[in-house]
C-alpha cells in the first residue's frame, strides 16, 4: 500500500489511513438505523462506497483493488439485488408481496421495525458496489461494456 | 391465492436478471437457459391471467398488504392481461431466438440481464396501478433499452444510443412533470384514486397541462411523429432481437399503453385529446411510410415503418368509437407480432450474408428458404394483404373511420397501407427474389432462429382467427371494453379491492 | 409563487443547454438541470409554510409536517437520474474514445 511512487502525496495518505475506517463505520452506522433516523440504505451505501473511492484516490487504483476488485463488487451487486427481491418474495408466503411479516417491535429501537432493516442492508450492499463500479468503469474505462443500473 | 400471480410478471425476470448477472458469467449456457425458462413461465402465466380474468374479473393486489390510496397497488384489468399477452409472448420468441443469434458477440450475460431487465420493467408499466410506480418501471426499461442500443460498442450504435438516451431522458422529465402536476392537484398518486379526484373537481387548466405534458413525454416514447427522430437511428442500431423487442413491444407498452391508461382511464378521454390523438396517428402513418419509400437499409426501413404503424393504432384508439379502438388494440398485437418476425428476418440476413443492404442482397430465396418464406409471410401481413392478420385489423380501422365520418382519415389509411406494400415489393424483390449478388456460400440460419421464426408466422397466420367469438370473449373484447369504460376504471378497481 | 416561476426558469435553462450546445459533455450537464429543476418543483409542491421536517421521533406529535410523500419520491428521482447520468457519461466517454470529439456536428454517422 505505501508506494510512494502511486497516488497522492504522505499527506493525504495519512490523513486518509487515518479517517477511512471512520468513514466506513459511519456508512455502516447510517444503513443500520436507517429506520430511525433519517438515512438508510442508499444513504449509507454511497458513504461506503466513498470510503472504498477514497483510498483509491489516495493510494492509486492497485491498492484499492487489493481491498476490492471488480469481480467482488459486481458479486455483491448482484447479490444485493437477489437479496432484496428474495426478502420481498417471501413475504407473499405469508399473504402479499413486500409483506412486513416480522414483529414490529418497540418504535425508536435498533431492533425494531421488521423487515425494513433488511431491506436496507440489501440495498446497502447494492448501492455501495454499484456506486463503486460506477466510478471505477468511468476511470479505467477498461471492460467493454458497460450495464449499471440502480 | 390467485392474486399472488400478479407480483410473479416483475419478481419472475428481475430475479432471472440478478441470477443471471450474479452466476451467469461463470457458467457456460446458464444465461440462456435461464432467460428462456424465465420468459417461458412470464408467456404461461400471461396466458393462463386470459382464463384468470374471464373467471373473475379486475384483479387488484395490494403490495405488502397496504390498500390501494396508501399503498401501492397492482391492478389487471382486461387491457392489462391483453397487453402481458402481448408482451410476454414476443419476448419468449426473442429470448430463444437470440440462443442462437447472440453467438458472435462476446458477454452474452449483460446481453440476458438487460433483455430481462427491460421485460421486467415493461410488464411492471402495465401491471402498475400507481403512477410513480409506473414512472420508475417505465426509468427502469428506458435505461436498460439505453443500454442495449449501444450493446455493439460500434460508431454508430454509441451515437444512436446517445441520441435516444438524451431524447429518452427528457421525455422521462416531461412525464415526471405531469405527475408532479397531478400530484399537486388530486394530492394522490393511486391512478383509481386520481380518477375518482379528478371527478369529483372537474375540469381545471392543470389537469389540461399535465396532458400535454403527458402527451409530449409518452408520445416520445412511443414516436408520434413529430418526436420519432430517435428511433430510425436507435431500433436498426442494437442487436436483431433487441430490434425486435424494441420496434416491437416497447414503443408500445411505454408509449402506446401508458397514453391509452392515462388519457382514457384517469384523465378521462375528451374530444380535445381525442383530435389531437388523431392527428398525431394520421401524420405518423403517412410520414413513416413516405420516409421509408426511400431506405435501403433493410432494419432502417422496418424502423420507418414502425412509426407508420404506430400511427394506424394511435388513429384507431384516438377515434375513441368501439370499433375504432378495437381495431387499434389489435392492429396493436399484430404489429408486435409482424415487426418483430420483420426483425428477426432481417436479422437472420445479417447473420448469414453479414449485410443490411437491400441493393448487396438478392437471390436469399433459394438459400435461405425458412427465412425468405417467413419474411413473405410477414410482409403480406404489414401490407394488409387478406388472408393475414394486419388485413383484419387495417380494414377495422378503414371500417371505424368511414364509420365516424372521418373520411380524410380512412383516404390516409388506405394510401398508407398501399405504400407500406410497394415498399414491401421492393424488399421482396430486392432482398429474397431475383439474383444472388453477395457470397456464394449463403447458408441458412441455425435451429433455434428459425424455430422462432416460424412460430412468429405461424401465429401471424393464425391471428385472424381471434376475431371468432369463441376467442373474441376472451382476448379482445375484455381489453376494448377496458379502454371504453374510461373513467369506468376507478370503479372496477375500487370495486374489486 | 415566484419560487415555481424559478423553476421553470432553470428547467428552460437546462432545456436551452440540451438543444444549443454542441458539447456532448454540456448536453450532459443540461440534463442533469433538467432532472434538478423537476426534482426541485415536486419537493416544492409538498412545502408548506413554516412547516416542520417530517421526521418523526419520541418526543414531537404529528403536527404541521410539509408533505413527506414528495420527498421519498424525489430520492426515488434523483438515484434514477444517478443511474441515466452515469450511463450517459459512458457512452459519451466512448463516443470520443471513436470519433476523437465531444462535438456533435462532427458526430454524424447516421443519416437519413
Amino acid at each position: 500500500m505505501d508506494d510512494p511512487k502511486k497516488g497522492m502525496t504522505l499527506i493525504v495518505k495519512t490523513i486518509t489511513r487515518l479517517t477511512v475506517g471512520l468513514i466506513l463505520l459511519f456508512g455502516i452506522y447510517i444503513v443500520s438505523h436507517g429506520h430511525v433516523s433519517p438515512g438508510g440504505g442508499f444513504a449509507g451505501g454511497v458513504i461506503i462506497s466513498l470510503s472504498f473511492i477514497h483510498i483509491m484516490l489516495a493510494f492509486g487504483e492497485e491498492a484499492a483493488f487489493k481491498k476490492v476488485n471488480q469481480g467482488i463488487a459486481s458479486l455483491f451487486e448482484s447479490f444485493g439485488a437477489i437479496l432484496f427481491i428474495t426478502i420481498a418474495a417471501i413475504g407473499m408466503g405469508s399473504g402479499y408481496f413486500f409483506l412486513n411479516f416480522l414483529r414490529k417491535g418497540e418504535p425508536f429501537k435498533l431492533f425494531s421495525s421488521g423487515l425494513i432493516p433488511l431491506y436496507n442492508i440489501a440495498i446497502s450492499f447494492k448501492v455501495a458496489s454499484g456506486l463503486f463500479m460506477i466510478v471505477i468503469l468511468l476511470m479505467l474505462l477498461k471492460i467493454p461494456k458497460k450495464g449499471e443500473k440502480q | 391465492m390467485t392474486q399472488n400471480l400478479l407480483p410473479l410478471f416483475i419478481i419472475i425476470p428481475l430475479a432471472a436478471a440478478f441470477l443471471n448477472s450474479l452466476i451467469g458469467k461463470r457458467i457456460k449456457g446458464f444465461p440462456d437457459v435461464v432467460s428462456a425458462v424465465a420468459t417461458f413461465a412470464l408467456a404461461f402465466i400471461s396466458v393462463y391471467s386470459v382464463f384468470l380474468l374471464k373467471e373473475s374479473g379486475t384483479l387488484v393486489y395490494k403490495v405488502g398488504g397496504w390498500a390501494p390510496p396508501i399503498g401501492i397497488s397492482m391492478v389487471m384489468d382486461g387491457l392489462t392481461v391483453f397487453m402481458l399477452v402481448t408482451l410476454n409472448l414476443i419476448a419468449f420468441l426473442i429470448s430463444m431466438y437470440s440462443v442462437n443469434y447472440m453467438e458472435k458477440y462476446t458477454d452474452k450475460w449483460i446481453f440476458y440481464s438487460l433483455f430481462l431487465l427491460v421485460i421486467g420493467g415493461m410488464n411492471g408499466v402495465v401491471i402498475s396501478g400507481d403512477m410513480f410506480n409506473m414512472y420508475v418501471f417505465l426509468e427502469i426499461a428506458a435505461i436498460a433499452s439505453y443500454a442495449l442500443v449501444a450493446f455493439g460498442t460500434e460508431q454508430e450504435e454509441l451515437e444512436a444510443a446517445f441520441k435516444y438516451a438524451v431524447m429518452g431522458t427528457v421525455a422521462s422529465s416531461f412525464i415526471l412533470l405531469g405527475i408532479v402536476f397531478l400530484y399537486s392537484f388530486t394530492s394522490t398518486l393511486n391512478m383509481a384514486d386520481m380518477a375518482m379526484q379528478l371527478t369529483g373537481k372537474g375540469a381545471s387548466g392543470i389537469v389540461r397541462l399535465a396532458g400535454v405534458f403527458f402527451l409530449m413525454g409518452f408520445g416520445l416514447k412511443s414516436a408520434l411523429v413529430p418526436f420519432h427522430a430517435w428511433l430510425p437511428d436507435a431500433h436498426p442500431s442494437a442487436p436483431a432481437p433487441i430490434s425486435a423487442m424494441l420496434s416491437g413491444i416497447l414503443i408500445k407498452s411505454l408509449g402506446v399503453y401508458a397514453i391509452i391508461r392515462i388519457f382514457f382511464s384517469v384523465l378521462g378521454a375528451s374530444a380535445g385529446i381525442l383530435n389531437m390523438l388523431m392527428i398525431l396517428g394520421g401524420l405518423s402513418m403517412i410520414m413513416g411510410v413516405c420516409l421509408a419509400l426511400g431506405q435501403w437499409d433493410f432494419k432502417r426501413l422496418l424502423a420507418y415503418h414502425s412509426i407508420s404503424q404506430i400511427g394506424y393504432v394511435v388513429l384507431g384508439i384516438g377515434l375513441g368509437t368501439p370499433l375504432g379502438i378495437l381495431g387499434g388494440l389489435f392492429h396493436l398485437f399484430n404489429h408486435s407480432l409482424f415487426k418483430s418476425l420483420l426483425f428477426l428476418n432481417s436479422g437472420a440476413v445479417e447473420y448469414a450474408t453479414g449485410t443490411r443492404d437491400l441493393r448487396k442482397m438478392g437471390g436469399l430465396k433459394g438459400k435461405m428458404p425458412v427465412t425468405a418464406n417467413t419474411s413473405l409471410v410477414a410482409s403480406m401481413s404489414i401490407a394488409g394483404i387478406p388472408p393475414f392478420n394486419g388485413f383484419w385489423s387495417k380494414l377495422i380501422i378503414i371500417v371505424a373511420c368511414i364509420q365516424s365520418y372521418h373520411f380524410i382519415y380512412a383516404a390516409l389509411a388506405v394510401i398508407g397501407s398501399i405504400l407500406t406494400l410497394s415498399s414491401f415489393m421492393k424488399v421482396q424483390r430486392y432482398g429474397f427474389f431475383g439474383e444472388s449478388k453477395g457470397k456464394a456460400n449463403v447458408k441458412e440460419v441455425p435451429f433455434f432462429m428459425k424455430l422462432s421464426m416460424i412460430l412468429l408466422a405461424l401465429v401471424c397466420l393464425s391471428a385472424g382467427l381471434l376475431l371468432l367469438p369463441l376467442f373474441y370473449d376472451y382476448f379482445l373484447k375484455p381489453a376494448s371494453d377496458a379502454v371504453l369504460a374510461g373513467r369506468g376504471y376507478l370503479v372496477d378497481v375500487l370495486g374489486a379491492i | 409563487m415566484s419560487v415555481y416561476f424559478l423553476c421553470l426558469v432553470l428547467f428552460c435553462i437546462g432545456l436551452y443547454c440540451i438543444l444549443r450546445k454542441r458539447n456532448l459533455i454540456k448536453i450532459i450537464i443540461g440534463i442533469a438541470i433538467v432532472e434538478y429543476a423537476v426534482n426541485l418543483f415536486f419537493i416544492l409542491v409538498g412545502y408548506r409554510m413554516n412547516g416542520r421536517v417530517p421526521i418523526y421521533s419520541p418526543d414531537q406529535t404529528i403536527r404541521d409536517m410539509v408533505d413527506p410523500l414528495p420527498q421519498a419520491l424525489v430520492l426515488t428521482s434523483i438515484v434514477i437520474g444517478l443511474a441515466v447520468t452515469a450511463l450517459i457519461a459512458a457512452i459519451a466517454m466512448r463516443v470520443y474514445e471513436k470519433y476523437g470529439t465531444f462535438d456533435i456536428t462532427k458526430i454524424k454517422k447516421l443519416k437519413g
